[in-house]
C-alpha cells in the first residue's frame, strides 16, 4: 500500500510540484513555512482539486492527467482529517463517527462507531454534540470519525495547530499511539518542527511549491539545504562558494573552513560554538568580525544572541554571559568561532 | 452612532418617513370596525377567502421548497456569464410589476398561451382562473425570496462540511441529505417563511392570471380590493388580518431581518 505521486497543480501565480514516494507504515511529515503549497498538496491527493500528473496508492492509480483518469474523492478511500476538526455542527459525536461507515453502506456502524469511541475513552462523549466537546476532544473525534473508515491512505492537516499549547502534547501523544497502529501511508502536514519530529519518520521540506530537502529528521536537521530548516533546526545556516579553505559569501565577506572543497557550498555553525566579545580577541579564532547586537532571545536556560555584522549570526550564550557583557540590543559586539566549527556540504 | 449626533433637520426627515409608515396603520386600527369584528371574521366569505388563501400560500411554499433548493444549489455551485443569467432571471419576478408576472403568466399557460395551448390540445387541462393558477402566480411572486435566501445560506457555508463529507466516502445524494441540507436548515426555515409572506400577500398577478372567484381564486388580497367598492368594513377586517400575519412574521423573524435586536 505505497503511494506514488507526481502532483502539479497551477494556481494563479503559484505553482505546486511534488513528486512523492511512501512505503506503507510509514508516516510522513510534510513541513513547511505559510504558503508552501502543504494544504494544497493534500488536498490535490485527496481529489478536491485537480491535478496535472499522476497518483497511485497500493498499485491503483487514482488519477493520470495523460490518460484523463479521476477517481473523485468519495471512491478513493483516502482519510483527511483537517486542522480544526470540521465535525458535522448538527450530528451526535457517535453519527459524526457513525457517518463513514454508514456511507460505505457498513451494517452496524454505530456498533462499530461506539467500539471506536471505546477504545479511545470517549464512549461517554457519544451522544454530546461537537459543540460540547473541547478543542482536544473533537478533533480526537475527527481523527476517529475518519480512522473507522479504514482509509488506505490517511492525510492529517496540522491536527494539532488549533489547539492550546496545553492540551497539544497530550493529543499529539494519542495521535502518536493511533498512527503507529494505523497500517496504511500516513502524510501529515504541519508547520511545526516538533510535531513533524515527534510523529514522523521522513519528512519532507516544502518551500515555494517545490521539495527542497527531503530525509530522515536527524539527516535534515543535521544539513539543512533552506533558512526554513536551518531556523527549525536553531542553527546559522550559510550559502556561498568554496575554494580550497575558505567560502566566499555572497555579502562580499568570507569564512574560514578547513576543507571546504570547491563550488557552491552550505556552511552550517552551531549558535554555542558562535562566541562573543565586547573587543576584538586574541588568540586562535580565524572567523572574527564586529557587528551589533540585533536582539535577544531567552531560550529556557539559555539566551540566543542575533548579531548583524559581515556575517549574520546568531550566538547561544547563557544569561551569565549577557549580563557580563552588558549585551543589549544595538549594542556594539564582536562575533568569533573555530574554523573547525563550520561544517561544509554541497549545496 | 455613539458619539456623532444627528443633525436636527435630518432627524425631522427621519421622523416625517416614519410618520409616513405609521399614519395608514393608525388608520387602519382607528376605523377598524372593532364591534364587528368578529362577525366580520367569522363572515362566510372572509373564513373561505382565509382558507384559500392559507392553502394557496402554503402550496406556492412547498413547490417553492421543491423548486427552488435545487435551484439555488445549482445558483451558489455555477460561476460565469450563465450563472448570471440564471440568477437574473430567478430575481427578475422580485422587480416585475406583478401584474406583469400575470400577464406574461397567462401568455405561456392561457389557453391561447406557448405551454397553454399544448396542455389544452393533449390534455385538455386549462390552467388560467383555477385554484392551480392561483397558486402558480403565487409561487412566481414568492420563489425569489426562497432562492436568494438559500443561496446565501449556501455562500456562507463552510465548504469544508462538504469535503469532509466525500472524503469520509459521501456520494452526492449523501452530502445533501445529511450535510447541506441540515446545515442550511436556518436559511431554509428564513426563505420559506419570507416566501410563505410573499405569497400570502400576492394580489396583482393572482388577479390577472387567476380571475376572482369566491372558493376558487379569490384570496385574501383579492378580496380586500373587491370589497373595498361594496363592504368597506369587511375590507378593514380582513386588511387587519393581514396586518397581524406580517406582524407576528416580523416579529417572529427580527433576529434574522433587523440584526441584532
Amino acid at each position: 500500500m505505497s503511494l506514488i505521486a507526481r502532483v502539479k497543480v497551477r494556481h494563479h501565480d503559484f505553482a505546486l510540484d511534488v513528486a512523492l514516494d511512501v512505503d506503507p507504515g510509514q508516516t510522513v511529515a510534510i513541513l513547511g513555512p505559510n504558503g508552501a503549497g502543504k494544504t494544497t498538496l493534500l488536498r490535490a491527493l485527496s481529489g478536491l482539486i485537480e491535478i496535472e500528473g499522476r497518483v497511485e496508492l497500493a498499485g491503483q492509480v487514482l488519477e493520470d492527467s495523460a490518460t484523463r483518469l479521476r477517481v473523485p474523492t468519495e471512491e478513493r478511500h483516502v482519510g483527511l482529517v483537517f486542522q480544526d476538526h470540521v465535525l458535522f455542527p448538527h450530528l451526535s459525536v457517535l453519527d459524526n463517527v457513525a457517518f463513514g461507515l454508514q456511507a460505505q453502506g457498513r451494517p452496524g456502524a454505530k456498533k462499530i462507531a461506539l467500539g471506536w469511541l471505546e477504545r479511545a475513552g470517549l464512549a461517554d462523549k457519544a451522544s454530546s454534540m461537537p459543540r460540547e466537546l473541547s478543542g482536544g476532544q473533537a478533533q480526537r473525534v475527527a481523527l476517529l470519525r475518519t480512522l473507522a473508515t479504514e482509509p488506505r491512505l490517511l492525510l492529517l492537516d496540522e491536527p494539532l495547530s488549533a489547539l492550546d499549547v496545553t492540551i497539544r502534547a497530550e493529543v499529539r501523544r494519542e495521535l502518536s499511539r493511533q498512527l503507529a497502529s494505523f497500517g496504511g501511508v500516513r502524510l501529515i502536514v504541519t508547520h511545526d518542527p516538533l510535531e513533524a519530529i515527534a510523529l514522523a519518520d521522513r519528512l519532507v521540506v516544502l518551500e515555494g511549491g517545490r521539495v527542497v530537502q527531503s530525509g530522515t529528521p536527524e539527516e535534515v536537521t543535521a544539513r539543512p539545504r533552506s533558512r526554513f530548516v536551518a531556523d527549525l533546526a536553531g542553527v546559522n545556516l550559510l550559502r556561498g562558494k568554496a575554494h580550497g579553505d575558505r567560502v566566499a559569501l555572497a555579502s562580499g565577506a568570507s569564512i574560514a573552513a578547513p576543507d571546504a572543497g570547491e563550488g557552491d557550498v552550505f556552511a552550517v555553525i552551531h549558535p554555542r560554538a558562535v562566541a562573543l566579545y565586547l573587543s576584538r580577541p586574541e588568540g586562535t579564532p580565524r572567523n572574527v568580525w564586529q557587528g551589533q547586537v540585533e536582539d535577544i532571545d531567552l531560550h529556557g536556560d539559555r539566551v540566543r544572541v542575533r548579531v548583524t555584522s559581515p556575517v549574520p549570526l546568531v550566538a547561544e550564550v547563557t544569561p551569565a554571559a549577557v549580563r557580563e557583557l552588558r549585551l543589549q540590543a544595538g549594542g556594539a559586539v564582536w562575533v568569533a568561532f573555530k574554523a573547525t566549527e563550520v561544517s561544509v556540504y554541497p549545496a | 452612532m455613539s458619539g456623532t449626533r444627528v443633525p436636527a433637520a435630518l432627524v425631522a426627515l427621519a421622523g416625517l418617513g416614519l410618520l409616513f409608515f405609521l399614519l395608514p396603520l393608525a388608520g387602519l386600527l382607528v376605523r377598524a370596525p372593532w364591534d364587528q369584528a368578529v362577525a366580520g371574521i367569522t363572515a362566510p366569505e372572509t373564513v373561505t377567502a382565509l382558507g384559500l388563501s392559507l392553502f394557496c400560500s402554503l402550496a406556492a411554499t412547498v413547490v417553492s421548497l421543491v423548486l427552488g433548493i435545487p435551484l439555488a444549489l445549482v445558483l451558489a455551485k455555477t460561476s460565469g456569464s450563465l450563472r448570471n443569467v440564471m440568477r437574473a432571471l430567478t430575481t427578475l419576478p422580485m422587480v416585475l410589476p406583478p401584474v406583469v408576472g400575470g400577464v406574461a403568466l397567462l401568455l405561456a399557460f392561457g389557453r391561447r398561451g406557448l405551454v397553454g395551448s399544448l396542455l389544452d390540445q393533449a390534455f385538455g387541462i386549462q390552467i388560467p382562473f383555477t385554484t392551480a393558477a392561483a397558486v402558480m402566480a403565487e409561487t412566481f411572486v414568492a420563489m425569489p425570496f426562497l432562492v436568494i435566501a438559500v443561496e446565501g445560506g449556501l455562500r456562507s457555508l463552510d465548504p469544508r462540511y462538504e469535503e469532509a463529507a466525500r472524503a469520509l466516502g459521501a456520494r452526492g445524494w449523501m452530502v445533501f441529505a445529511r450535510v447541506t441540507l441540515p446545515l442550511l436548515r436556518p436559511a431554509i426555515f428564513s426563505g420559506a417563511v419570507l416566501c410563505w409572506a410573499r405569497a400570502l400577500g400576492e394580489f396583482g398577478a393572482t388577479i390577472t392570471f387567476a380571475g376572482n372567484f369566491p372558493g376558487r381564486t379569490q384570496t385574501v388580497p383579492v378580496a380586500v380590493y373587491v370589497a373595498l367598492e361594496t363592504r368597506p368594513d369587511s375590507a378593514i377586517i380582513l386588511s387587519l388580518i393581514l396586518l397581524a400575519v406580517s406582524l407576528a412574521i416580523l416579529v417572529g423573524l427580527r433576529d434574522r431581518w433587523l440584526g441584532t435586536p
